[in-house]
């Protein structure tokens, strides 16, 4: 069960490979830690990360917070220095009318915004590449595959290594990298597990991916973040990080269920329903999630070439038959 | 004959919203009743209704942006009320299909019809005087512009009261904006309000390219223009250039929603990313779009009151080009959680960054501006320095949005929403009351109290602290946007201190309508006879207060930067003129009022599918512009004779004050 980030401090980490200057390290440290202080008031999961994917973003925060507030505090300070001091009350400070124009000045100006979007361009740079949503996680443990669909208004969750699925709830072991498939049958929603890291997009006819790991067991909230229609305040779920044998006891629970999820149990599901509750299926009909993914582009392909749709879309009606259907 | 539309349109059974309609209804029957009983409609109709004059033009859009901004704050509370209510998974007061209508209505309603309408209105009333000229080049187009926006406000109105608005947020993104999930007439309202005002906004960006660029007085090249009129050509260039980019948009919206197209679809072949994409290269040169001339009213502002040039003016015309250019390379960091890949999310995640470069040269500009001056600590300056604190705290917020692995973390989540309002409210809104005080006697040869405004300021600083602070910390806590209701309890004391914030800041509109009131009531006590109340440094200054119709008699010669400050310094300001020249002006007209009558029933026959009075309402824009464009009676001359009887009376007493004033600190007994 060995991830490589559990043998690193993620934040000394990421340091190391930002910034080899001493003074400023020291500076960003204690930027970061009076932010930190200023910010452990309140418990806030975004900051309290459970997992490696998270921790290297709350880093990423707290450094970011920490450069930008080196411009920030004296611009603020200046503001309230300069127009107390030059108020036109106080008749002992000097008043130049004429003064509008200082090369120097101007070339601090514009010097010092420059150095720090520098730096701060350069860890942007990196980072939009070490945490790349897509990019597998650096691990020597196999990851589980997760494949969610967004649906009016629930989360489904396929489990297509195990033959299992979910409604509202997943459950993962803990320090094994968990890929997420994502798409919608339906409009917009965005997964997203707070404490984990990183949300992306489900859209309907295409697939995106996320990758993230937890290091802690516990229950997380999930929710969908784009605003989708009127049931959307409900679009929660539970993300359960737990054992090895806790997550197979939760595979066997949804194995010991009485429904399975065919094409009728597919389609009375992607009804639109409200505060749906938890649901587990037994069985999955093979290949369902990229026929919900399918039956968009096929319909495409059928109507531009007028051939039947290739024969793995036909698991699931089109959305226009659908809609037809349901009208 | 009525196509869709029928009486169950109209929502009885919601009690919040007929009882608005009840006081709507009451308040508008009033307000009309006092027109009438005051025999004021002819006045209205001949002075106001079909003025061409920019500097009524202008006041018309800041009186519609100042009522636009009461029903978008009424939408804000109302949300504010719900979710300090709707903990641990109560219902709250408001049910879902209201709540996200009123979400969406919040959001444009202060973009399209409280923002742009202020920024236009104030760019109306200054920018003709600051160059130095009569009017705008074209004078129709101009109140053309303002009553199409008009009908875009009386749209979303409506939309209130008969049928429903768009339930999808502000930017209506498709598929939910498409009509399998939004069956409704929400979204076609939505889409025809935004087209009509739109519209109006792009002629009005064409105008002002056009009076900036060909309308200056002799001598005023582009880096002798003041910052003000500097922004306002970046922003009308950037309207020109993004507008019209959201009216196809919109208008392949309503191709999928009207004629059974797929742009958007699902199905297809359609694509939303497409429209994501789309609608936010309109989107983000918009906000800059509004926070540019706000920027260019602050430098004015911190200038005059610190008795000094504006510092590094050069710097400010660059910086402000480079963020007109930077804006439109940038739209993709509002959805860095699409998918895309690390170039190019690290691509526009840098190019966001880099925009801060000269925004932060701006602030140092406005620091270095009151370095060594003499700084009056009016109402205007108050909200500069408020602004300058506040902003720097947005700017700060938004560079670590755009930094796609922090946004991984932050997108969708109310930290996003405390930052974008720390900027607009901090920016947009700090810039527009800042501006409405700072030239309120120019338009109206009197001065807003001190006094009450200076609570406004005062209660919208804390207020927008006390209710945006705690949505940046629930951002940190997962919290996400446009949420109706919530399971976890840990939520709601920072949302019920978010509702008092919204209720300080709702004391913070009170004063600054009472500050109005009070002004009017008291107008003899601040009446500004000089028309230069502040110690100016602009040529907007050196006319009366408000400016005859015509401006200036004759046209200012310009050869430096601040040349109505140097004039007064050589006073040379306030020359009587041996004699003056006719005057060539245009003439009013109801025609635009027509039009936009006219768009107003097209866009609501649109809406409800009543294709017979959308095809007349379309035939009678078309057919009043065929008509304006065929009528030669538009312009007269104002003989010189007249014009000196104008000057005489208002060079008399202004000269008698300067007689006694020392330029430099004229206006300072203000402080």
């Amino acid at each position: 069960m060995q991830v490589v980030p559990t043998t690193h401090p993620p934040l000394a980490r990421l340091k190391e490979s930002f910034v080899n200057k001493r003074s400023l390290v020291s500076t960003l440290r204690w930027s970061c830690a009076g932010a930190a202080v200023f910010l452990s008031g309140c418990n806030m999961e975004v900051l309290s990360p459970k997992g490696d994917v998270g921790m290297q973003e709350k880093s990423l925060i707290l450094i970011a917070l920490g450069l930008m507030l080196l411009v920030v505090i004296p611009v603020i300070a200046m503001t309230l220095i300069f127009a107390w001091r030059y108020r036109a009350s106080n008749t002992k400070a000097t008043y130049a009318p004429k003064w509008s124009h200082s090369t120097a000045i101007e070339a601090v100006v514009w010097t010092i915004p420059c150095i720090i979007i520098a730096i701060l361009a350069t860890i942007t740079w990196r980072t939009s590449h070490t945490l790349d949503p897509y990019k597998p996680l650096d691990s020597k443990v196999k990851p589980i595959t997760i494949q969610v669909v967004s649906l009016d208004w629930k989360w489904l969750f396929i489990y297509p290594d195990y033959g299992v699925a979910s409604v509202n709830e997943i459950a993962f072991p803990t320090d094994v990298p968990v890929h997420f498939e994502i798409t919608s049958d339906s409009v917009m929603n965005a997964f997203f597990i707070p404490q984990l890291g990183s949300q992306i997009y489900a859209m309907a006819g295409m697939e995106t991916q996320v990758n993230l790991i937890a290091n802690e067991p516990g229950n997380y909230a999930g929710l969908s973040t784009n605003y989708s229609g009127e049931g959307f305040s409900d679009m929660h779920f539970a993300a359960i990080a737990t054992s090895q044998q806790g997550f197979k006891d939760w595979v066997n629970k949804a194995k010991a269920s009485s429904t399975q999820l065919n094409v009728q149990a597919y389609h009375a599901l992607a009804q639109p329903s409200e505060k749906q509750g938890v649901s587990y299926y037994a069985a999955v009909t093979p290949g369902l999630f990229n026929n919900v993914i399918q039956q968009y582009m096929s319909d495409m392909s059928m109507n531009r070439i007028g051939t039947p749709p290739p024969a793995q879309a036909s698991a699931i009606p089109s959305p226009n038959d659908h809609a037809k259907a349901s009208e | 004959m009525f196509g869709k539309l029928s009486l169950s349109a109209i929502p009885f059974h919601e009690p919040i919203i007929m009882g608005t309609l009840l006081m709507v209804s009451l308040a508008g029957a009033a307000l009309l009743g006092w027109v009438t009983y005051q025999r004021k409609w002819g006045y209205l109709w001949s002075e106001w209704f079909t003025t061409v004059d920019h500097k009524r033009i202008g006041v018309m859009y800041i009186i519609m942006a100042l009522l636009m901004l009461l029903r978008g704050f009424a939408d804000a509370i109302m949300m504010r009320g719900q979710q300090a209510m709707a903990s641990a998974d109560a219902a709250g007061y408001l049910p879902p299909h209201h709540y996200d209508q009123i979400f969406t209505a919040h959001g444009d309603i202060m973009i399209f019809f409280m923002a742009m309408p202020f920024i236009t209105g104030l760019m109306n009333l200054v920018v003709p005087l600051q160059i130095g000229a009569r009017d705008v080049a074209y004078p129709f187009l101009n109140s053309l512009s303002y009553w199409l926006t008009a009908s875009g406000v009386v749209l979303i109105m409506v939309s209130m009261f008969v049928g429903d608005f768009a339930a999808t947020g502000w930017l209506a993104y498709p598929p939910l904006s498409e009509l399998k999930f939004s069956p409704t007439v929400g979204v076609d309202y939505y889409i025809w309000s935004l087209q009509l005002s739109g519209l109006g906004t792009t002629l009005s960006g064409i105008n002002f390219i056009v009076t900036i660029l060909r309308m200056r007085t002799p001598g005023m090249t582009l880096m002798k223009m003041p910052v003000f009129t500097w922004t306002a050509l970046v922003t009308n260039i950037l309207i020109v250039a993004a507008f019209p980019v959201l009216t196809v948009t919109l208008a392949l919206l309503a191709a999928d929603r009207y004629l059974d197209m797929h742009f958007f679809t699902n199905e297809l072949g359609g694509n939303a990313m497409m429209y994501v994409n789309l609608i936010w290269i309109w989107g983000h040169p918009e906000v800059y779009i509004l926070v540019l001339p706000c920027f260019g009213a602050f430098s004015e502002i911190i200038a005059t009151f610190s008795g000094k040039p504006l510092f590094g003016y050069k710097s400010m015309v660059y910086a402000t080009a480079g963020i007109g250019i930077l804006s439109f390379l940038v739209w993709l960091h509002h959805f860095f959680t699409m998918g895309s890949g690390a170039d190019v999310n690290a691509f526009f995640g840098i190019m966001t960054m880099i925009i801060s470069v000269p925004t932060g040269v701006k602030l140092f500009n406005w620091l270095f501006t009151m370095y060594r001056g003499r700084v009056r600590l009016t109402v205007p300056v108050l909200w500069t320095i408020g602004f300058m604190v506040t902003f720097t705290v947005g700017g700060m917020t938004g560079v670590l949005l755009a930094v796609p692995g922090a946004d991984f973390v932050l997108h969708n989540s109310v930290f996003l929403i405390a930052h974008f309002h720390n900027v607009i409210i901090g920016g947009v809104v700090f810039g527009c009351l800042a501006a409405m005080n700072y030239w309120f006697p120019k338009a109206f040869g009197f001065k807003l109290e001190e006094r009450f405004g200076k609570y406004s300021f005062w209660c919208w600083l804390v207020g927008f602290y006390v209710a945006f602070v705690p949505l940046y910390i629930l951002g940190l806590k997962g919290m996400t946007r446009r949420m109706n209701h919530y399971v976890n309890p840990e939520w709601q004391p920072y949302l019920v201190v978010a509702l008092i914030g919204a209720v300080i800041i709702m004391a913070g509109i009170g004063f600054t309508l009472l500050q109005i009131v009070v002004s009017v009531r008291n107008r003899a006590e601040n009446r500004d006879l000089t028309g230069d109340p502040w110690g100016g440094r602009t040529l907007e200054w050196s006319t009366s207060s408000p400016p005859p119709f015509y401006n200036f008699a004759v046209l200012p010669h310009v050869e430096e930067l601040d040349q109505f400050w140097a004039d007064k310094e050589h006073k040379r300001a306030y020359k009587r003129q041996a004699r003056y020249a006719d005057i060539h002006m245009p003439r009013n007209t109801g025609v635009g009022v027509f039009m936009g009558a006219f768009g107003t029933a097209m866009g609501f026959a649109l809406v409800w599918h009543i294709w017979w009075l959308a095809a007349a309402g379309l035939l009678g824009m078309v057919g009043s512009f065929i008509a304006r464009a065929y009528d030669t009676d538009v312009d007269y001359y104002v003989s010189g004779a007249e014009v000196e009887k104008i000057e005489r009376a208002r060079l008399v007493p202004s000269q008698k004050l300067v007689d006694h004033v020392d330029p430099a600190s004229a206006g300072q007994k203000v402080a």
